[in-house]
């Protein structure tokens, strides 16, 4: 009784993580898909541009900060906070599959790091801009 | 049929609260007994730009001074959602240091600046100190080689030459 007891506890604790680690909240092509809604309902709308997602990355804005300054100008590589030293995973999709996987993060650290860069937040025209500059990066 | 349900239900629940039991158990043994407080939230959030800091390290009254000024958080936005901050604050809360460390005036807001902070670093030099890979006081990973893992005992610092 006692065996199978336990036996059922694994099963169901299998099932119940299963979902957990296979399948990412969303992909970085859905991600991206929501920024374009956006960016396509305000003025002056662009097709997304890789060149101007990089231009945008690399560029110091205030504070003499850049996205670069922590995410590196080779987004494939592993970064550095500039104030705190600690180690940043690679921003790029194809160098770290957790990344734009998941709208509420991808949101946050939008949020925190253009303020950081620009004192304001970015519009969702940048934001699709910089997505698809990385999407274009190979590891 | 009823009965059955009901027993199938009472065993998933008794299997259930067997697995919890175990998997309690093992997170134990990881990790031995140095991180004496842990919250996933806090500990996802916290470590993104630094370690995360051992909540018993501020007294309660500076803890809630940092979380109520996240989105200018030195120098860095850090802001929350409202339920992970308030989940956060209640965690640092309840372990927060039960000493006072400014008696009247603002709460400090860096270990750094406490008392217990100053003293146990009294040795450290003001060269290390200015040793860019120390880089910040707060960089408590540079010298404490475990500090990742709430370990900040003194078998295990390194000073970076
Ligand atoms: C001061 C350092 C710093 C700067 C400057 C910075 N970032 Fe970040 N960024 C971080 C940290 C830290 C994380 C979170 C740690 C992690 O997820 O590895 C992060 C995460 C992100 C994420 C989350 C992606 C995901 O799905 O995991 C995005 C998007 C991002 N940054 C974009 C930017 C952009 C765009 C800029 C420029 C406007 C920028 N960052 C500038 C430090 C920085
Ligand atoms: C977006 C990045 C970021 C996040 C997220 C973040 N911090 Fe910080 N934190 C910093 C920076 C930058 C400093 C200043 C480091 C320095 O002075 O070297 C700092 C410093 C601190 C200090 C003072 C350290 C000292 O003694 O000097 C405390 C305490 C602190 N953070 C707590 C927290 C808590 C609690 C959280 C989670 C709610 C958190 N931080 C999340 C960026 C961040
Ligand atoms: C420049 C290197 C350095 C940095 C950075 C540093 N420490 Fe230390 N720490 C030391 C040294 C050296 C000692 C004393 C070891 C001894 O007494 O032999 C020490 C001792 C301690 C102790 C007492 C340990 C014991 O076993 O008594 C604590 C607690 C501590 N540090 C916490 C921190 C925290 C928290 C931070 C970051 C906010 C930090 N330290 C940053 C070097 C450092």
């Amino acid at each position: 009784m006692l065996r199978v007891i336990f036996t059922l506890g694994s099963v169901l604790m299998l099932i119940a993580e299963l979902p957990i680690q296979s399948a990412f909240a969303e992909t970085p092509i859905e991600v991206l898909a929501t920024f374009k809604v956006e960016a396509a309902g305000t003025p002056g709308f662009q097709e997304f541009s890789a060149t101007r997602g990089e231009n945008f990355f690399k560029t110091k804005h205030n504070h003499n900060l850049s996205c670069s300054t922590c995410h590196t100008d080779n987004p494939a590589a592993q970064g550095k906070h500039s104030e705190t030293d600690k180690i940043i995973k690679p921003l790029a999709p194809a160098a770290n599959e957790e990344r734009f996987t998941d709208m509420k993060k991808v949101a946050k650290w939008f949020k925190r790091n253009c303020n950081d860069v620009l004192d304001r937040e970015c519009t969702a025209q940048e934001k699709g801009d910089v997505i698809t500059y990385l999407l274009t990066i190979h590891k | 049929m009823l009965f059955h349900i009901k027993n199938f239900t009472r065993n998933v629940a008794v299997a259930l609260a067997m697995s919890a039991t175990l998997s309690v158990a093992q997170a134990d043994d990881h990790d031995g007994q140095k991180r004496t407080a842990d919250n996933a939230r806090w500990k996802s959030e916290c470590s993104a730009c630094h370690v995360a800091y051992p909540p018993g390290m501020l007294p309660a009254e500076s803890w809630r001074a940092i979380m109520s000024g996240l989105d200018k958080h030195f120098g860095s936005d850090a802001s929350l959602d409202a339920a992970s901050a308030s989940e956060i604050t209640a965690f640092l809360e309840k372990n927060a240091s039960a000493k006072k460390y400014n008696a009247s005036g603002k709460p400090l807001l860096r270990i750094t600046e406490t008392r217990s902070f100053k003293s146990e670093h009294s040795e450290v030099s003001t060269s290390v100190w200015k040793n860019p890979k120390v880089k910040s006081p707060a960089n408590c990973g540079a010298c404490h080689t475990k500090a990742e893992s709430g370990d900040f005992n003194e078998d295990d610092v390194k000073i970076p030459k």
